[in-house]
Formats: C-alpha cells, sequence, structure tokens
C-alpha cells in the first residue's frame, strides 16, 4: 500500500471505524451508567432548587482544590496546562477544525499555527510532567496501573505524532500523517473502555454530588 | 534512425552558442542540487555523449504527457536536447507508420541492446489478458515486457505510467497498473506528474547521460531532486496558510487576494513535486498561482483520495452517514445494557435478606 | 440470615447506582482525595487514599454493571472479591475512616467519595466484616437502646440530679408539645450540663418541649456500622415516639450522626417523609436569637475557637449557625484555619470512637488537629458534637495540652440575659 492510499484509507474507513466505536462506546458507558438510576431523596430539602448547585459544581470545581494539603502547585499547574493544551490544539487548529466542519457541518475560528506550535510543546512538557509525578509521587504511584499509563500514552502519542508531522521530523510528512491519524484513531477507540471516558463521565459525576450537597444547604 | 552526432554537434547546428550552452548545464545542475563544481562534468558528458536511443512506448494514455514536453513557446534548450535524442519509436512524433514503425523498434532495441532508454507513458491494463489498449495486435502487456528485456533503465513519464494514473481510478474497470508493477528487474524511474513538468523529464536524462545512472530516488521511486519537497513547502502562499487567512470561495475577496486555497482543496501538503519552484511553461505559473488548488497529481492514488475541492484532511467520505447507523445501535446496545443493569439491581434489592441484631454477633 | 461473601457482593450490588457508577467511571487516580484525608495526611500511608478504600465496591460495580466487566468476569479473568479481600479492606473502610467527608470536597470529577463508603459498608456489613467494638455498639443500641448501654433509668437518674443542680424541671412525654428534645448517650453520661443550658433557653424562649421516654437516644449506630436494616429501625423508633407525642420539630442535640442520619437519611431509611420538621440544637438557638426569643447577657473574654463537627457543618448543612453564634457568644473568636466546612476531623466519626482497634491511629491523627490549635493560640476550644469533645479531650490528653473543651449551647445557655433582666424587658 502507498502512503497515499493509507491516508485515503486511515481518514476514510478508518475514521469510520474509530468514530463508531468510540460514539457507540461512548454511549453505552453513559446509558448504562446512568440507567442505575437514584433513589428520590425523601428528606425534606434545604434547597429545593437543588439542580442549580449540581451545575454549579460542574463548574466550580474546576478550580484548584483548596482542601487538598501539600500537594506541589507544579503536579496540578502541569494537569492544567495539558488539559488546556489539549484542548485548544484539538478544536483550534485549521486542519484539525476542517475535520470537524465535514463531520457536523460547521467550523468556527482558528489560532495561528505558531501558537498553536507553542501551546503544542507546553501541552508535551506538561504530560511529561504529569507522567514524572504519577511515578514518583506515593500516593499516584500506588494507585496507578495499566489503565493510567496506557491511557496517558494514548494521549501523547497523538500529539507528539502531531507536532513531529508539523515540523517534519523523524519520517516524511506523508508518513508522519498516517501515523498521526492512526494515533488519533487509537484513542477514539480507547476512550470509552479505559478513565479517560472521565471527559465525559465528569459532568454527571460533579452534578450528582453538587445536587446532593447543594440540597442540604452545602456549596461543595 | 540513430546517429553517431554528439550532442555538442547537434547542439551547434541548431546555433546554439558554447555560452548557451554552459548557461543550460548550470542551471540544470542547480535544480538537480548538485555543487556548481558538478557543472564543468556535466557540459562535458552533455557534449560528448552519444545520443541514446530511446524508445517511447504509449499505453492507456491521453498523450497529455507528450504534449507537455514537446508544447514550448520558443525553441528552448530542453526541447533541443529533446529532439537531439535519438528518438527511434514514438507514436506522436515519429514519421512512421504501421509495420515500418514496429520494425524501427525492433531493431532499435537489437542494435541498441542493453543501452537504450524505454520511456513509458499510459498505464498499462492487465485485466482480461490486457486485451483493452492493443497496438499492432500486441497487448500493451507483451509490449511493454518484451521491450523490456534490452533497456538499460526505464523512465515511467506521467503518473499513469508512474502508478497507474486516473484510468486505475476505482472500480478501475481495465485493470490499469503501473510499470513498476510489471517490471521487477530493470531500474525505474518514476517521472509523476499529470503531466510532469517538462524539465523534470530531460533533467533525469540530463542525469543518466553525465553519471551513466540514475539520479537518486525517493521511495516512490521518483528523482530527489525535483520531489523531495512538497509543494505545501515552497508555496509562496504559504505566509497565508501560516496565519490562518484561506479563499473560502473561488472568486471570494480572499481568492482576490490570493489567499491560501487550502480549504478549496489544495492537496499541496501531501504532494511531491517542483511546481512551486520550477512552474510551468518556462516558469510561467502553477496552478496554485492561478488560482486553483493543487490536485496532488504526482502522488499515487491522488485520483481515489477525496475530493479535489475539499481540503485534505477533510474525510474523503461521508462519515456521518457511514457512523449514524452505528450511533444507533449503540444507543440501543446501551439501552438493552441499561436494562440490564437494572434488573440485576432491582433482584439484588428482591432477594436480600433483612440483616437484624443478632446477626451482628456473627 | 448469616453473613457470607455472597450477602456481601449482593448488598455492594444492591447499593451501586447511578452517581457511584459514574464516580468509578470519572476516577482518574489524581491522588487529590488522599491529601485531604486526615488519615493519609496524618500517617503518610497511601493505603489510606479514599478511593483505595472503595476497591471491593469498584469491582464489583465493575463485574457486574459494565459491559466489559461482566464477559471478563464470565470469561473467569477477572478478579472476584472475596471474604479475604473484605477481611483486608475492614481496617480501611472503618478504622481509617471516620465518614468526615473532607473527600469530596476535593475530587477535580466530583466524586461523592463518603457517599461511596457510607454504602460501600452496607457490603461489609452484609459479609460480617465490621469491627467488633462497632457491633457490640450497635447490638447495644438495637437491644437496650443506646450504644453506651444507657437505659430510661439511667437517664431519669441524671435528669434528676439535674433538675436539682438547676431547680427546673425536665419535662417528659408531654402530648403537642412544640418540641422533642433528642440525647446523644455520651451527652448523658459525660455531658449533661447541655440539659440544663437547654432547659434555660427555653424558658427563657418560652418553648413547649419535652423528653420522650420512648425515645430520647439520638445517634445512629447502623448508619455508623453500616447497615440501612438496623439504621431504619432506629430512626423509627425516634420517628414513632415523635409521632406519638405529636410534636412539630424534633430537636438533634449535640452530636453529630444524629444529625444526619434522622435529618438527611432517616427518611430514606424508613420510606417516608417525617410529620415533624428536624432542627438542629444550633439551628434552634440561632434561629431564637435572630427572633429576639432569647437574648444574650454578655460576652465570653477568654479566647476561643471553634471546631466544626464533620456532620454537621460539611455533611450536615449548617455551616454559618456556629459562625453566627460563636461572634454573639465570644468577645475574641479566633477562627482556625481551614474552619467551616473545609475544617479536620476530631477523629472520631463514622464508628472510629467505637473502634478500640483504631485507637492508635486515631490518636496519630490528632497531629492535624493540635497543629490547628496551636496556630490559634487558645486556652478554650468550642464544639458541639460530644463525640468530637470525647476525642478532643482525649488528644489533647495525649498530646499534654492545656485547652478546655466547652460545648457551643452551653456557652450560649452561660451567657444569656438573666431572669431578672428578661423581666425587666417584659416590663
Amino acid at each position: 500500500m502507498t502512503t497515499i492510499e493509507m491516508l485515503t484509507w486511515v481518514r476514510g474507513p478508518g475514521l469510520v471505524i474509530a468514530i463508531g466505536i468510540f460514539l457507540a462506546g461512548t454511549l453505552v458507558r453513559l446509558i448504562e451508567m446512568l440507567m442505575l438510576g437514584r433513589r428520590k431523596d425523601l428528606s425534606e430539602p434545604r434547597n429545593a432548587a437543588s439542580a442549580k448547585y449540581g451545575w454549579r459544581l460542574v463548574f466550580t470545581r474546576f478550580l484548584p482544590p483548596f482542601a487538598a494539603s501539600d500537594v506541589p502547585a507544579i503536579a496540578f499547574l502541569a494537569s492544567y496546562v495539558f488539559h488546556i493544551g489539549l484542548f485548544l490544539i484539538v478544536f483550534f487548529y485549521v486542519p484539525h477544525i476542517t475535520v470537524f466542519k465535514e463531520l457536523i457541518g460547521f467550523g468556527w475560528p482558528s489560532l495561528p499555527a505558531w501558537f498553536i506550535d507553542a501551546v503544542t510543546l507546553a501541552t508535551m512538557i506538561a504530560m511529561f510532567v504529569v507522567l514524572w509525578h504519577r511515578i514518583s509521587d506515593k500516593v499516584k504511584n500506588y494507585l496507578s496501573g495499566f489503565n493510567d499509563y496506557y491511557s496517558w500514552f494514548i494521549t501523547i502519542f497523538p500529539i507528539v505524532t502531531g507536532y513531529f508531522a508539523f515540523h517534519r521530523l523523524v519520517l516524511p510528512y506523508n508518513d508522519m500523517l498516517v501515523i498521526h491519524i492512526l494515533s488519533v484513531e487509537l484513542l477514539l477507540i480507547s476512550l470509552p473502555f479505559t478513565k479517560l471516558m472521565h471527559a465525559f463521565s465528569f459532568i454527571f459525576s460533579r452534578w450528582y454530588t453538587g445536587e446532593a450537597a447543594g440540597r442540604k444547604g452545602i456549596k461543595l | 534512425m540513430s546517429s553517431q552526432q554528439t550532442l555538442a554537434e547537434a547542439l551547434l547546428q541548431h546555433g546554439v552558442t558554447r555560452r548557451g550552452f554552459l548557461k543550460y548545464c548550470a542551471g540544470l545542475a542547480s535544480m538537480m542540487a548538485l555543487p556548481s563544481s558538478m557543472i564543468p562534468r556535466i557540459a562535458e558528458a552533455l557534449e560528448n555523449a552519444v545520443r541514446p536511443s530511446v524508445i517511447w512506448l504509449s499505453f492507456q494514455e491521453c498523450t497529455g504527457c507528450t504534449e507537455s514536453l514537446t508544447r514550448s513557446h520558443s525553441p528552448t534548450l530542453e526541447s533541443l536536447i529533446f529532439n537531439v535524442i535519438s528518438l527511434d519509436y514514438h507514436h506522436t512524433l515519429q514519421a512512421a507508420s504501421g509495420h515500418a514503425a514496429e520494425e524501427a523498434r525492433i531493431n532499435a532495441m537489437e542494435k541498441f541492446d542493453g543501452q537504450y532508454l524505454l520511456l513509458v507513458d499510459g498505464s498499462i491494463p492487465v485485466k482480461d489478458d490486457g486485451v483493452y489498449s492493443t497496438i499492432a495486435g500486441m497487448t500493451n502487456l507483451e509490449m511493454l515486457k518484451e521491450s523490456a528485456k534490452g533497456a538499460a533503465a526505464i523512465i515511467s513519464v506521467g503518473t499513469c505510467a508512474a502508478y497507474g494514473g486516473l484510468p486505475k481510478a476505482n472500480p478501475n474497470p481495465t485493470g490499469a497498473v503501473s510499470v513498476a508493477d510489471i517490471i521487477k528487474d530493470k531500474p525505474i524511474v518514476n517521472v509523476p506528474g499529470c503531466p510532469p513538468i517538462p524539465v523534470v523529464i530531460t533533467g533525469v536524462l540530463a542525469h543518466f547521460l553525465t553519471f551513466g545512472r540514475l539520479p537518486d530516488l525517493d521511495r516512490d521511486l521518483r528523482p530527489l531532486s525535483f520531489f523531495g519537497e512538497s509543494i505545501h513547502d515552497r508555496c509562496y502562499r504559504r505566509p497565508f496558510y501560516d496565519r490562518g487567512q484561506f479563499a473560502k470561495t473561488f472568486d471570494d475577496e480572499g481568492a482576490r487576494k490570493g489567499w491560501c486555497l487550502y480549504e478549496l482543496g489544495c492537496k499541496g501538503p501531501t504532494t511531491h513535486n517542483a511546481c512551486a519552484t520550477t512552474k510551468w511553461n518556462q516558469g510561467t505559473s502553477f496552478p496554485i498561482q492561478s488560482g486553483h488548488p493543487c490536485l496532488g497529481c504526482s502522488e499515487p492514488d491522488f485520483w481515489d483520495a477525496g475530493s479535489f475541492y475539499k481540503a485534505f484532511t477533510a474525510p474523503p467520505i461521508n462519515v456521518s452517514e457511514a457512523v449514524a447507523p452505528v450511533i444507533a445501535g449503540g444507543a440501543a446496545a446501551g439501552i438493552a445494557l441499561g436494562l440490564a443493569n437494572r434488573m440485576k439491581k432491582a433482584r439484588a434489592e428482591r432477594q436480600r435478606e433483612h440483616f437484624t441484631t443478632e446477626d451482628l454477633k456473627e | 440470615m448469616s453473613v457470607s461473601i455472597k450477602k456481601g457482593i449482593q448488598a455492594f450490588k444492591e447499593q451501586i447506582d447511578a452517581p457511584i457508577a459514574s464516580y468509578f467511571n470519572s476516577c482518574v487516580h489524581c491522588g487529590l482525595c488522599a491529601s485531604s484525608c486526615l488519615f493519609y495526611v496524618a500517617t503518610g500511608d497511601p493505603k489510606y487514599t479514599p478511593i483505595h478504600k472503595l476497591e471491593p465496591m469498584r469491582r464489583v460495580w465493575k463485574q457486574e454493571y459494565t459491559f466489559w466487566g461482566r464477559l471478563f468476569s464470565k470469561l473467569g479473568i477477572s478478579k472476584p472479591v472475596t471474604d479475604d479481600m473484605l477481611d483486608e479492606w475492614q481496617d480501611l473502610l472503618y478504622d481509617s475512616c471516620t465518614l468526615c467527608g473532607r473527600c469530596s470536597l476535593v475530587c477535580p470529577v466530583g466524586n461523592d467519595l463518603v457517599y461511596m463508603i457510607r454504602k460501600a459498608r452496607e457490603g461489609m456489613v452484609a459479609s460480617g466484616h465490621a469491627p467488633q467494638g462497632l457491633k457490640e455498639g450497635t447490638y447495644r443500641a438495637m437491644t437496650i437502646g443506646s450504644p453506651m448501654g444507657v437505659t430510661l433509668k439511667s437517664f431519669k437518674k441524671i435528669i434528676s440530679n439535674v433538675e436539682e443542680e438547676t431547680g427546673m424541671t425536665m419535662p417528659f412525654d408531654v402530648q403537642g408539645a412544640d418540641y422533642l428534645l433528642l440525647m446523644s448517650s455520651a451527652e448523658i453520661m459525660e455531658f449533661y450540663e447541655f440539659i440544663g443550658a437547654m432547659a434555660k433557653i427555653f424558658a427563657q424562649a418560652n418553648i413547649s418541649w419535652t423528653f420522650s421516654s420512648e425515645t430520647f437516644e439520638a445517634t445512629n449506630s447502623g448508619i455508623q456500622i453500616g447497615s440501612s436494616d438496623l439504621a431504619a429501625e432506629l430512626v423509627q423508633r425516634i420517628v414513632d415516639g415523635a409521632e406519638k407525642l405529636n410534636v412539630k420539630y424534633v430537636i438533634s442535640p449535640e452530636c453529630g450522626h444524629a444529625y444526619t442520619s434522622l435529618r438527611w437519611e432517616g427518611p430514606n431509611l424508613i420510606g417516608r417523609k417525617y410529620n415533624f420538621k428536624v432542627v438542629h440544637v444550633l439551628e434552634l438557638i440561632d434561629q431564637l436569637l435572630n427572633q429576639g426569643k432569647i437574648k444574650m447577657g454578655d460576652k465570653h473574654i477568654e479566647k476561643l475557637t471553634f471546631h466544626d463537627p464533620c456532620q454537621i457543618v460539611r455533611r450536615g448543612g449548617v455551616i454559618d449557625e456556629p459562625q453566627h453564634l460563636m461572634n454573639k457568644v465570644a468577645d475574641n473568636y479566633v477562627e482556625m484555619s481551614d474552619s467551616g466546612k473545609l475544617n479536620w476531623c476530631c477523629g472520631g466519626g463514622g464508628g472510629v470512637s467505637a473502634n478500640s482497634h483504631a485507637d492508635e491511629l486515631r490518636l496519630k491523627t490528632f497531629k492535624i488537629k493540635k497543629r490547628q490549635l496551636d496556630d490559634t493560640g487558645v486556652k478554650t476550644l468550642v464544639t458541639s458534637c460530644s463525640n468530637c469533645r470525647h476525642m478532643l479531650e482525649a488528644g489533647l490528653e495525649e498530646n499534654e495540652m492545656d485547652i478546655e473543651v466547652i460545648g457551643l449551647s452551653e456557652l450560649i445557655a452561660e451567657h444569656l440575659q438573666t431572669n431578672e433582666t428578661h423581666q425587666d424587658n417584659k416590663q
């Protein structure tokens, strides 16, 4: 198979398979989870309009954890950097926006390539910091297993291959592009079955907790 | 018929001065990314080159490659060189026809056995024993195999010969394939493009004449000196790409300002050729400069790689349509599993036995 | 029924709901819950990471309620939850968790870990893996009516002592009284000044109140050990007693778990709403002060700080009232660091105080409270939960710290306007 043939496949059938598994898998996980339901709370609420506390927590939990002691700032600074970086890279780089435009019918303004390039570098560095912390921190190390390290790998691989492609490093552009797209497809098919699922479930987990606490008059 | 006249003699005959000739050699050296110290060597080699015999086979093609090579606005040095190579067989250009033409081919092959250059344009149909293209009762397939036997090297001119070309496009009814798919035991150079840039051909020939071997090739057997860079990396509109300024339609403000054609389907980033630097018609222009996105015509499979008018990063098939049933399936599976979960939980609740105070004693 | 691993797993299955499934789906092993946990911060041992305590429940969720989990389980390639595993996890789920809820404050994906621990204990109890001390306490609560074994007789004896000391009569079984006052056993046995304080407050506010001889115990060991069946029975006793007397309000005393069990879990345990409202004693006192039904006379001069009981403040929602009251009663109120809903647990909640196996570990955790207290430099510590008082006193003694611990209701009552002034004002 020639490189262009491979490129055509990964952009076409490959993408269909990956997106299919990704969306189907995510739907299955979410529905499977939500259908377990939650018993109605019969206690007298302090705040009957508790749903808004659910939504409130969805947003306020993005802030740094004030009740956590002795967490080195670099650990969660790196986490913020790579999450925000990843978001910017995926959604605001021109070639990516074109893909979305094809898939969902509309696009949006982009950020300049040099900016995305700088963000990518920062993101990669942050990801390595995050990995270092996972290995060296007592608690994280204790908790971590295959799910954690595999998730890290499938997240950084697209970033690195994208960076290499952009800078014409390691392999010729067309080849690097094939690998980059394949790496994204690997991420997509893995996401619903790893902890990366938190990208979707966090809305529910934060909402449930915020709502339950808000009902009692507690702003968590 | 071939002649023993050297190139220098032929040039002189055509009124090309020595100075002009050396300028050409310098130009050729630079285009092939050779150091200037090579110029005298190129000059010497070309001067003394005995006009090699060239057999040109045209198979399943549109004659565009020949047109490209022969359409010079003025007698240029490239076309002169091309003309003075002993072209012993060429459908369009030769004077002979019919049996006489075929005889000329066979004679050249025998006389210059092991030395002649075989140029091929057009793809080779192989389906149904290759009946879809024949010359003088012989299938292209047979003719290629026969002619390749004594060739010193084969140059596949144009994307059809190099990679199968447009005839190979889905569903490929004739079973079109490239030269390299059939001939495995001869050095092959692909000079793709639909059509290729004229000077690339002559550059390859000049290299062969100078060094007695074919130039350095990439993985797709293209001369690196002409196909080493992508259009994107040499495109004059690149700053617009980097700044995110794109023409959205063919006649909008961006298009008129000469902005990047990426969103209109330009395949520049994934296409390797010399169009952006060498350009066409003696450096006049190239598609992008004229406002049309690059088709990617020098890459294999460019014909099935997605719409010419959709950005190359856009999926070449309708993903949303293909994925919709999968999403529906996922939702259905989710609901089924969700129901199973609920039933299991309900069963656990039903089957629970009341925990009593006495149970604390266990 | 007899306890068994099968029943334990069944209990886990029953307890897992959509929120819990979303929590396990969202956990990214960031470890922040550890850095908010009393036990991890005090010892540095990663096994006390809250989400790790929930591993048995996570396994059950995975193997029973997820597609791949079920598949691997059927194929026999997943690790099931065994008796041995639950045995190993007993210390983690009981000794090293006070149900304080700090972990739920920090989780970036919003996991309510304390909610999960509470539910996970159901599985532990059903499989027989709860600490002996807690089992015994719960047994006493179920059979005698109090985890400390306080009978009505002993309660009545304490009452008569208080009546003698204060010269006030303590009403029992008054039909149609507005307020029913409950007590925790610890208050009855150790901090019964509370009774006199409340009587004083009620008198000044002119409130009709009563005790019930059928139900006086506010604490709920069933919740601490994690058995909804037992907890429901304990709540039902209160509900029966309160509804029999047809009271409007039941007052939850200075006891942490009493409030969360009665106010928040109770109706769900017995399956219906109450015919009365539940109010925490601090909520009531704050309300009475705001309404002018009781008035402060003077302020407490000494420097004071307040320890926020987890179940009342962070988990109960009575967050502002303690602060209001402290500011009203104290001349020199110094907030400790992390005061309010971020405060650190005393180390005794969630059944840990009844679990002698956890004593050593619990005392280690006091160093955090010690640091908070050292920073304030107080000699008097105020709180509003008798279990906290008990634990704090134990910790202070162990660390040879010269700090007195007093109850907030008592403190308020002490500084109320005297009767004479009140009479003057009325005229």
